[in-house]
């Protein structure tokens, strides 16, 4: 028989400093994602930023449509919701009417780089200053699980129960390398939210994103993050970040992709 | 300076809108080139940067109308402009400026089609413009103007319209009135007097601890319910109060001509051929095409015996009318497509056919 | 040198079980509890005194439930926030 598990209490928390707490900007409700989902890693550590930066009251943020329709439950900042692929386009109009102001968009990759790859490659070509954040699950998961642009080969997904073949359906999409060229693309990052040390990596990136948009720096900042989709994957959330681990970063490997050369 | 002001303009139509615009404190317009209002895009690009705005060309009409989304959404004075297949291209964007209740101004200036279809002037996008045009239920408030003057006029009424009902307003043209060059004064306008303050919803940081969200997603059946009636109720409003039409000769009428537009000016000299041949006609001229003026057309069968809806399409107005006047009198169509301009002469024909034999035509 | 001493909090209301943090914890000082939440989760619970107060378990949790707390030695301290940053001086430029 297996012992009972007790929680350990500790009577001396007021002798003690706390070192992490959940941001003051992430709205406290419970959130709708699927558990051990990585969007609300992501929407936490953007939240956390906006804090530290103490950008809250200038920061408008653009929510997708996919699981993340809802962010603005979330993120305690002025959010518009934009139509399916248009988040960089509602940015854009954002951003050039109010210029002071800190600009973010949301989207998942169905989003971002499926229906809206025409604006994603123009927004970044304009060189907007905005922070443009990229969740990657390869996958469509609000809609059940279809295959989506970064599916990866052989990945059974609803729309392809056999597997992704490339040669029916394409190839899985590298939009961070592909923009990356672009001269309005500043500081392109690809990194991850299923370890401790990959989520403390991602709120850099995000860190330096805003503040390069703050700074004033002529051109996008795009922080992709790869993430999971334990639902749509069929698996346990530790199942998901490991199979993550052994599977996505060979087609999406992490790291900085392009960084703002230092001027002197 | 007031000189300057009510100074008579040469100048396209396309331009006149730009300029009223500009004067009306557009803050930004976003749009894309297309073919017959190009004129308009161009104007705004050598002008508004430098006057107070922001001109930006977008990728597609579909990135236009959603960086009109975004910045409407901040509670600026924005618009864009475009024609008929670029129009369909916004409808999307539009269904959801609309559910968001986001003021802006659209102006399609429109060519024949279906598909690609011709540059030449026509009348074919009726339907799209005021039964909606995109995804569910939804109106626009949809202008109509017939002359350089008033592409002018309702620019300056649409800006205010837009923020009054916090919706999406109309210029429904077409490439003949887009690219013909009249006079044209800018009347007086009082930008700071005239906007509407929009701190109250509009997304712009957020201020004194309230989060400001613009969505149109209402998951719960209940919830996009009553933002539907809201939005219903806002349209009676409108109804009730924004029907405005101009009567041209139609106290002793007989028969009368229903035209808006550019169909308007042609049905117009049609009117006088006609009455210098004896025949007692009239000119009824929707300016909203929505909200339509049916208790007005409805109240005009009393006195006239027959109607003739003239367009610049295969009939698509004429549902309206006959909506309004049901079977009270008849009701015929005379309209030329793909960018054909009717002659006052052809209408006038049909006019004298109507005198003869003023039975009810054959609707299917 | 003695460990850092450390402890976790947790919403447990909030927890939905995914059990990510007790992975990655190198201390192995969480585990899910037997009982289960209102929403029907096993929820996550501290069941060893061997904190160190690392804050992997916040770091990787969806839910934000956790709060971490460290003892006074050693101290280190969450990073205050930056200056106040006047949106008026933030000078932007689109190309």
């Amino acid at each position: 028989m297996s012992k009972s598990i007790q929680s350990v209490q500790c009577e001396h928390l007021d002798k003690m400093d706390i070192v992490w707490d959940r941001p003051d900007t992430l709205i406290d409700v419970p959130m709708h994602y699927c558990p051990g989902c990585g969007h609300s890693v992501v929407h936490r550590l953007i939240m956390e930023v906006v804090q530290e930066l103490n950008i809250q009251d200038i920061t408008i943020g653009v929510a997708p449509v996919g699981c993340s329709v809802f962010s603005y439950n979330y993120m305690d900042v002025d959010m518009q919701e934009a139509a399916h692929g248009r988040a960089t386009a509602v940015a854009t109009g954002i951003k050039r009417v109010l210029p002071d102001k800190i600009i973010y968009s949301y989207q998942g990759d169905g989003d971002l780089a499926a229906i809206g790859t025409a604006e994603t490659i123009h927004t970044i070509n304009r060189g907007e200053n905005i922070v443009m954040i990229f969740v990657n699950n390869g996958i469509y998961g609000m809609t059940g699980g279809q295959m989506a642009p970064t599916t990866l080969k052989g990945s059974v997904t609803s729309t392809t129960p056999t597997g992704r073949d490339l040669s029916i359906h394409g190839h899985p999409l590298n939009i961070a390398e592909m923009i990356a060229i672009l001269p309005g693309a500043y500081y392109v990052t690809r990194q991850a939210v299923n370890s401790a040390k990959t989520v403390r990596k991602t709120k850099k990136a995000l860190l330096r994103g805003f503040k390069n948009q703050i700074d004033g720096k002529g051109g996008v900042s795009f922080i992709e993050v790869v993430s999971n989709c334990p639902s749509g994957w069929k698996m346990t959330p530790l199942q998901s970040n490991k199979w993550l681990d052994d599977n996505m970063l060979g087609t999406y490997p992490l790291g900085d992709i392009k960084v703002p050369e230092k001027i002197a | 300076m007031k000189k300057r002001v009510s100074e008579k303009i040469l100048m396209k139509g396309n331009e006149a809108i730009a300029e009223a615009a500009i004067r009306a404190g557009v803050k930004a317009y976003f749009g894309y080139p297309i073919t017959p209002q190009s004129e308009l895009l161009e104007y705004m690009s050598a002008q508004l940067n430098s006057r107070g705005g922001v001109f930006l060309q977008a990728e597609s009409e579909v990135a236009a109308i959603n960086m009109v989304y975004g910045a409407a959404g901040c509670g600026e004075r924005v618009m864009t402009s475009t024609s008929s297949p670029g129009f369909s291209l916004m409808q999307e964007g539009i269904s959801y400026i609309a559910s968001a209740e986001l003021p802006c101004l659209l102006v399609n200036v429109q060519r024949g089609g279906p598909g690609l279809g011709t540059i030449q002037p026509a009348q074919s996008d009726y339907f799209q413009a005021v039964k909606g045009g995109g995804h569910g239920d939804y109106n626009l408030i949809v202008l109509a103007p017939n002359s350089v003057q008033e592409m002018a006029n309702f620019t300056y009424l649409g800006f205010d319209l837009a923020d009054q009902y916090r919706t999406p307003v109309l210029i429904l043209a077409d490439g003949a009135l887009g690219q013909m060059m009249e006079p044209v004064v800018f009347p007086d306008y009082d930008i700071v007097k005239n906007k509407v303050d929009h701190s109250s919803w509009a997304t712009r940081g957020k201020k004194d601890g309230k989060q400001h969200v613009i969505t149109t997603l209402h998951i719960e059946p209940e919830k996009m319910e009553i933002i539907n009636n809201h939005l219903q109720e806002k349209y009676r409003d409108i109804c009730d109060k924004e029907i405005r039409f101009e009567a041209t000769k139609t106290d002793d009428a007989e028969i009368l001509l229903i035209a808006y537009g550019l169909s308007s000016r042609i049905a117009h000299h049609a009117l006088e051929l006609a009455r210098d041949e004896g025949l007692k006609v009239g000119l009824f001229r929707p300016i909203t095409l929505y909200p339509f003026p049916y208790r007005q057309i409805r109240a005009l069968t009393k006195k006239v015996d027959s109607i003739l809806t003239v367009e610049m399409n295969a009939g698509q107005m004429v549902e309206d009318v006959r909506l309004a006047v049901g079977e009270k009198v008849p009701v015929h169509f005379y309209g030329r497509t793909g960018g054909v301009i009717p002659q006052p002469e052809e209408i006038l024909e049909k006019i004298r056919a109507i005198s003869i034999a003023p039975q009810m035509e054959k609707i299917f | 040198m003695a460990k850092l001493h450390g402890h976790v909090t947790i919403n447990i209301e909030n927890c939905k079980g995914c059990e990510l943090c007790t992975d990655a914890c190198p201390q192995n000082s969480l585990n899910m509890s037997k009982n289960i939440n209102k929403k029907g989760y096993h929820y996550a619970i501290l069941v060893e005194e061997n904190c160190t107060g690392c804050t992997n378990c916040a770091l990787v949790c969806p839910e934000a439930v956790m709060t971490v707390y460290r003892e006074n030695k050693n101290r280190i301290i969450k990073p205050a926030p930056m200056a106040s940053i006047d949106s008026k001086n933030i000078s932007v430029s689109i190309s």
